[in-house]
């Protein structure tokens, strides 16, 4: 009876593989963007109903009601916890969300690899058996990391795990023996008969947790939007090696989609801080490795400060005004402050615009998000490339809650830890400002000569109040 | 014991200017500094005597006499000094050289005098530098005045009645002044050209918006103290060709240069102001010091041949109420270095009193050991054009080469695979490899903007793993059908999760009201 079926699996298959990738082409342009999204629930409404109705038509239902209802019944809780988090999540909480989507992933992977492995699909010999073997260990593999690895960027960004680099001694050694005995292992597991390879099976298991835990841990927290875009692939991976594992083309497709989708996403970042994704993975920012250079020189200069009444009036008589918003925007949830600024800028018409470094946030895009939900046009909300050239046109640069990303040291300072980073050149300007609570280091923990310089001003404070206040100073 | 500062009425012919403003006042008032203004000290200012009494003054006939300390714009006369209690703090632009006598009566007092124009030009006493304050609204005011006396536009005009180009203004010095005047002049509309010996200028003139001029004869101009030094007779040669050939194309010449300790440069000899039009503007603003004009005469206006030369040496007093503000607040920084609290005392370890100081309790201090560079050029930090930033990715080639090795050596390793894998297992590498082809090419026209959306959407649509965990549910509850239940329940969540919240996120995404023809947001 199931074979009545196989062709139009294979066809609505087909199709939701290529509305998902439809999906993920409308993204390139904000216009598309949303019958991108929509393409994308659409091919999964495809793939869901025919995997449903393929499981139904496999045989008898009244026999399976049990697995039934089990099935239906987490699809509906699935459902509603899932649309709960998505419309409770709030716009600054985003990489979180993503980080425990991922970690869902990584656990779907891990089940699904058991399950698998205590059901084979029947008439498995010789050495097709042996590579549904390898490739429920690779699964499984590859979903414990992202699990527990998730988990812990989960943590880090919400700041139940401190966002500092944890290096035990040895760590590459460390790592370098448990990957060795991840595969070591494999050649005992396929050795047995039947599932009594399970207690392999969950050794293994526990070790590749082991490891998603240690490497994440090591990461500092300037480094999550490529730890966050890594894991991203790393989830693709996993579903791709389910789709292998049950000889589901579909899985595999979508799977390698995301999978190339976080990669390009970790290479992004990458550049942008220009270092190796290597380096992301096994060095940990700002560790004995690269540091004892950044304090050669402490930067000589006073600090000046501004305050916001002043700061108003200049920011009133401004033409052109840049306004460069970091993490720190983010944890004071200035961002609606920021609009409320940017509109009252634009009525007495100051051109008022973003420019955001790749880096900038917790996550790839984080800023544009938070901007986008704060109302900001995203017309003028620029990236980086396109806007560096327009620093030194430009009257005003408000730097809110960012650091590393508008240090200058990055282009001049051989021996600053961040030097080669590409950076916003925001001291090109007639002036800056920036925003920010004290004077400490930014993430890298690099001292930013910026602050120092004759040109620069500093408006100490919560980011959120500061720039409620400019809003006031403007209006008055 | 709470130090009492005085604060006298100037009393040089034409000084509009007061050492202290109600501001100023109130700020050394909150020290808990005693504060003596003379009565009508700040009224040619603007600053009404009731308002001082607000600020926390105290009006007084005489500001010289019983203070401990005495603010005051220019020196005092001899007479003036005679009047100043034994041991006090003098503080004003001194200029000891230019009164004869007067240190002979401020030494047997034992007075400590503090002569402003000694502050050394570093960066941490910018905001005590009473020079560079009052050059900068004297260059702006040199460029007003030059407007009032020309008979014309300084912006271009296209009327009805007739067109007019732009002024051409020649800035001589581009020093505090000159940078100054070049501001004033270009927003007033001119067509700016600057001249300045020091090559460090150059950067700061563009900055403005000001052609830099340059003579053929390489000569460096740094001198100490961010002033220009004396050149060679080479360099003056070649100086003076290029104003005669300047002066018959511009229309007014603001003149800033000065050496310290030594008369002004003449640059502008009478042959030179020969070559300017009827009608041309000359401002010396270093008048003061003997002129850079050969025919200037300090304090007046001179026609010469229909050129008019402008003399002023009060241009900070023309605009005396600002140049008061500015000056008076130099003071309440200077005062913050002559320590804390309701007392000023002289320390003679700082860096800024110290070199500034002419008498201590009346006796003349040593010479300060020559610090050589005591002004750093200001620091460019513009990128060095050799330092290329080290790469830690590879380089594009290398990068290349990565990519055809690493590729090499996976198709080889199909090849192996070919060899012993079983056939569906090659035909899902295909799928595979294909696929992750094509999200490399979808994803990489993502644009950065949507980062986010783009993850949590991913995040969704590898939730299809949802059809491995439905396969896995089978007929009885056994643990393979639980687990793979669970992997449905978690799956689901990602599925509706990631897309609503994409949906939710893509709706922010607002483009302006008006289709405005923008640039970028692409």
């Amino acid at each position: 009876m199931g074979s009545d079926f196989s062709g139009v699996t294979a066809i609505a298959y087909l199709a939701s593989g290529v509305l998902f990738i439809r999906s993920l082409g409308g993204l390139s342009k904000q216009e598309t963007a949303r019958a991108g999204n929509a393409a994308g629930m659409v091919g999964m409404l495809v793939a869901i109903a025919v995997a449903a109705i393929t499981w139904v038509a496999s045989g008898d239902v009244g026999a399976r009601q049990a697995g039934l209802g089990l099935m239906v019944g987490a699809v509906v809780v699935g459902g509603v916890v899932g649309s709960t988090l998505a419309r409770r999540v709030e716009m600054t909480g985003m990489p979180e969300l993503v980080a425990m989507l991922h970690s869902f992933v990584g656990l779907a992977a891990v089940l699904v690899g058991f399950s698998s492995y205590l059901n084979p699909p029947a008439g498995l010999e010789g050495v097709r058996h042996t590579v549904h073997l390898a490739e429920i260990w690779a699964g499984v593999a590859v979903g414990a990391i992202t699990l527990t690895g998730s988990i812990v960027a989960w943590g880090k960004l919400k700041g139940t795990i401190t966002g500092k680099p944890l290096l035990l001694p040895g760590r590459h050694a460390l790592n370098a023996l448990i990957a060795l005995s991840i595969i070591g292992m494999g050649h005992p597991f396929q050795q047995m008969p039947g599932a009594s390879g399970l207690p392999y099976l969950l050794a293994m298991t526990g070790l590749a947790c082991l490891i998603g835990v240690h490497l994440v841990v090591a990461i500092g927290g300037a480094d999550m939007p490529v730890v966050v875009s890594l894991l991203n692939s790393y989830s693709g991976w996993a579903a791709a090696a389910a789709g292998f594992m049950l000889n589901n083309d579909l899985l595999i497709v979508t799977g390698a989609l995301v999978g190339s989708s976080g990669t390009i996403l970790s290479i992004i970042m990458c550049r942008a801080m220009n270092r190796s994704i290597l380096h992301v993975v096994f060095g940990g920012f700002g560790t004995s490795d690269v540091k004892p250079a950044a304090h050669g020189e402490a930067p000589a200069g006073v600090v000046q400060e501004i305050k916001a009444d002043d700061l108003g009036v200049v920011l009133a008589q401004a033409k052109n005004v840049i306004i460069v918003p970091g993490y720190g925007m983010a944890v004071s949830r200035a961002q609606s402050a920021v609009q409320d600024l940017t509109r009252t800028l634009r009525e007495q018409g100051v051109n008022v615009r973003f420019a955001i470094h790749p880096v900038a946030g917790r996550l790839p895009g984080h800023m544009n998000v938070l901007l986008a939900e704060a109302g900001v046009p995203y017309d003028i909300v620029l990236e980086m490339e396109h806007i560096n050239a327009d620093f030194d046109k430009t009257d005003v640069v408000l730097v809110i809650g960012a650091n590393d990303i508008v240090n200058p040291g990055a282009l001049d300072d051989p021996s600053s830890s961040i030097y080669g980073m590409p950076v916003l050149e925001v001291w090109k300007a007639r002036l800056t400002v920036v925003l920010k609570r004290g004077m400490a280091a930014g993430y890298a923990g690099v001292e930013n000569p910026l602050f120092y310089l004759d040109n620069n001003r500093m408006l100490f404070g919560d980011a959120r109040k500061s720039v409620e206040a400019l809003v006031a100073a403007v209006r008055k | 014991m709470a130090t009492i500062i005085g604060v006298p009425k100037e009393s040089l012919p034409g000084e509009k200017r007061v050492a202290a403003t109600p501001e100023s006042v109130k700020k050394l008032f909150q020290r808990g500094l005693v504060l003596r203004v003379e009565k009508g000290a700040g009224l040619a200012a603007g600053y009404a005597d009731e308002a001082y009494r607000l600020a926390g003054a105290e009006l007084v006939d005489d500001g010289w006499k019983d203070s401990d300390a005495v603010f005051k714009v220019r020196a005092p006369t001899v007479e003036e000094a005679g009047r100043l209690k034994d041991g006090a703090l003098l503080v004003c632009l001194l200029y000891p050289d230019r009164t004869p006598g007067l240190t002979d009566v401020l030494k047997p007092k034992k007075v400590t005098a503090l002569a402003l124009e000694k502050i050394p030009r570093v960066t941490r006493a910018q905001k005590m530098d009473v020079l560079s304050s009052q050059a900068n609204l004297s260059g702006y005011r040199a460029v007003v005045e030059a407007a009032a006396h020309l008979q014309g536009f300084f912006g271009p005009q296209v009327t009805a009645a007739g067109s007019t180009p732009p002024a051409k203004v020649l800035i001589i010095g581009a020093g505090v002044a000159g940078l100054a005047a070049i501001g004033a002049a270009r927003a007033l509309g001119a067509e700016v050209r600057a001249f300045d010996t020091r090559a460090a200028a150059r950067e700061q003139v563009e900055s403005m918006g000001a052609k830099f001029l340059e003579v053929t004869v390489k000569e460096l101009g740094e001198g100490g103290g961010g002033y220009a030094k004396v050149m060679s007779p080479e360099f003056i040669a070649a100086e003076m060709a290029l104003f005669r050939a300047q002066a018959k194309e511009v229309d007014v010449i603001i003149s800033t240069a000065l050496v310290p300790g030594t008369k002004a440069p003449v640059l502008l000899p009478r042959d030179v102001v020969e070559h300017l039009k009827p009608g041309s503007v000359v401002v010396d603003m270093a008048a003061e010091q003997g002129g850079n004009c050969e025919l200037c005469r300090p304090g007046e206006v001179v026609d010469f041949q229909g050129v008019k030369i402008l003399g002023f040496t009060d241009l900070p007093s023309r605009m005396a109420a600002t140049s008061s503000k500015f000056f008076a607040m130099n003071l309440v920084h200077l005062a913050g270095e002559l320590g804390q609290g309701d007392t000023l005392t002289v320390n003679l370890d700082n860096d800024v009193v110290r070199p500034s100081l002419v008498l201590h309790q009346g006796e003349t201090l040593p010479p300060l050991p020559p610090k050589a560079p005591s002004l750093p050029a200001p620091k460019s930090i513009a990128p060095r054009p050799d330092a290329k930033p080290k790469q830690q990715i590879m380089s594009q080639s290398g990068r290349a080469w990565g990519t055809t090795v690493g590729g090499l050596a996976l198709i080889s390793g199909l090849f192996v695979l070919g060899r012993f894998a079983p056939p569906d297992f090659l035909q899902h590498s295909t799928v595979f490899i294909l696929a992750c082809f094509v999200g490399w090419q979808v994803v990489w026209a993502v644009t950065p903007a949507l980062h986010t959306p783009l993850m949590s959407v991913t995040n969704a649509i590898s939730g299809i793993i949802i059809i491995g965990g439905m396969v896995q549910v089978g007929a009885h509850l056994d643990a393979a059908t639980i687990l793979g239940a669970i992997a449905v329940l978690f799956a689901a969540i990602n599925i509706s999760g990631g897309f609503l919240v994409t949906q939710r996120m893509l709706r922010m995404f607002q483009r302006e009201a008006a289709p405005a023809a923008s640039k970028g947001g692409r």
